[in-house]
């Protein structure tokens, strides 16, 4: 499984990626585009918009079937990657070279929370 | 315990991702559904339906030919009348005394003693019995035997046959001439021009021991490994019912965009005839091109038009035509060019209403 080490997870099959300015890059795993197959369309949060932890806050559809992508922690949204919105077959390339949105978290505490990897590996092996 | 293939083993080496189709463990795709998806369209691409099952229609005591053909004639809303040469197929609905869809399923006709009916997966066990008890009721003479012991390979695209004949020369005399919807003995291998793609090709029937090496042979070729993923978005562009999806027992034909597969014009009777006679469809099987962003068609969204509601059946994205396609269950009174609108996760989303298929041949036939 494709699970880099210096990265955060969510049991969601989100990953978090911590950035010097303190914001948070986020997107879907290597596990969750394999899962989900050929992704086709792909929705992405306002910039702007206040976060809840947990919240459906961006969609992914893939040929097969449409999944939410939840926010890993409370933020209001920064910035959106429309690479992905114009090309979502890029998440299946490149699950975590493609993320989907950035975020300034609320509680700069809550991103070490998170998942490590290998929390994340053993919640998506069961998966 | 999941039903397994005789080319079960080969698509868990290759990787396949496997789903449970009808209680079958079937490959959904190999790596790539939309890659799979092209290889059909544009060269050839090979299916695992060995989860569909042949059913054998025969007399019991060889040499009273004649039943079989007035048995189905009596079974079969299509009318196996149609078949006047052997090899010739037909599809047809299994119907309900009340008109409902047990089944959708092709008929072969292999000599006048000897039919064969090829049934879903996932309603094999239930047509078995229905079949079952309308031969004891009507046609005790007669025997079925299902034939899980032959696998079932469907080679479709632009260059399919080229690449059976390369792997079966002897095949290529006896199938070079064979119309659409005609199949031929040849040898082990029953050869038909049939497919669930919209694209030319072959549905070949062969002994469950020969269908290994007769796959690796074609992946020798360069023919692409579908999966059940692939087949799905092709038989949607290609304008094709799902059973359990698009109909089932609980609609007629009549309203599944299946009128032209009954034959009410004959003076025979059949299972689900009268109610058809006298049935008042309300309600058509139409096809929906998405035309504003933000989702994908899918089944089970609802419809709202200018004449009532209705509902997808079938909804995907289509990748020969980079949009979302559907197809819907939606109030007689619309027509095609009609828009109409789909709750795609909360949101009306427009979509154009149009007459099926969407794609033949590689083409698109929309706009």
């Amino acid at each position: 499984m494709n699970v880099p080490a210096e990265l955060k997870y969510t049991a969601s099959h989100e990953w978090v990626r911590s950035e010097p300015d303190g914001a948070i890059t986020t997107g879907i795993t290597d596990h969750a585009q394999q899962a989900l197959g050929d992704l086709v369309f792909i929705e992405l949060p306002q910039v702007g918009r206040t976060l809840k932890a947990g919240e459906a806050c961006a969609v992914v559809e893939s040929v097969k079937a449409a999944s939410d992508v939840y926010a890993p922690v409370a933020g209001v949204v920064l910035a959106v990657n429309e690479a992905v919105v114009a090309a979502p077959e890029k998440v299946n390339a490149d699950a975590y070279g493609n993320w989907l949105y950035r975020l300034k978290p609320a509680n700069p505490g809550d991103v070490a929370k998170l998942l490590d990897a290998t929390g994340y590996i053993a919640v998506a092996g069961e998966s | 315990m999941l039903k397994q293939t005789p080319l079960h083993a080969i698509h868990r080496a290759a990787g396949a991702r496997m789903v449970d189709f009808g209680g079958w463990d079937m490959p959904v795709h190999y790596g790539s559904q939309i890659d799979e998806h092209h290889a059909v369209r544009r060269g050839a691409g090979m299916f695992d339906v060995s989860h569909m099952l042949a059913v054998d229609i025969e007399p019991r005591e060889p040499a009273r030919g004649s039943g079989v053909r007035d048995f189905l004639r009596g079974a079969l809303a299509n009318n196996v009348d149609k078949l006047t040469v052997p090899g010739k197929a037909l599809y047809s609905c299994l119907l309900r005394p009340d008109g409902g869809v047990l089944d959708d399923l092709i008929v072969y006709f292999l000599r006048e003693d000897w039919f064969r009916l090829v049934v879903n997966a996932g309603t094999a066990d239930k047509d078995l019995a229905w079949l079952g008890a309308l031969v004891a009721e009507r046609a005790p003479e007669l025997k079925l035997t299902p034939r899980r012991d032959l696998a079932m390979i469907a080679v479709q695209g632009p260059q399919a046959r080229e690449r059976v004949w390369t792997v079966v020369p002897a095949a290529r005399a006896a199938s070079e001439s064979l119309k659409p919807f005609n199949a031929v003995q040849a040898g082990e291998y029953l050869i038909a021009r049939t497919g669930y793609t919209g694209e030319d090709g072959f549905e070949i029937t062969l002994p469950a021991a020969l269908a290994p090496d007769f796959w690796r042979a074609l992946l020798a070729l360069s023919v692409k490994p579908c999966g059940l993923g692939a087949r799905d978005t092709l038989r949607l562009e290609a304008g094709m019912n799902l059973y359990g999806q698009d109909m089932d027992e609980a609609v007629n034909p009549l309203e599944s965009g299946l009128a032209w597969t009954v034959d009410l014009t004959s003076a025979r009777d059949f299972v689900g005839k009268s109610a058809l006679l006298a049935a008042h469809p309300s309600r058509q099987l139409a096809g929906l091109v998405l035309q504003d962003q933000g989702g994908i068609l899918r089944s089970h969204q609802r419809v709202s038009t200018a004449h009532g509601d209705g509902e997808v059946t079938s909804g995907s994205y289509s990748p020969t035509l980079s949009r979302s396609i559907a197809l819907a269950r939606l109030p007689a009174r619309v027509a095609p060019g009609d828009i109409v609108h789909v709750d795609v996760r909360g949101k009306p989303l427009a979509a154009r209403v149009v007459k099926p298929p969407f794609v033949r041949n590689g083409k698109s036939l929309i706009d």
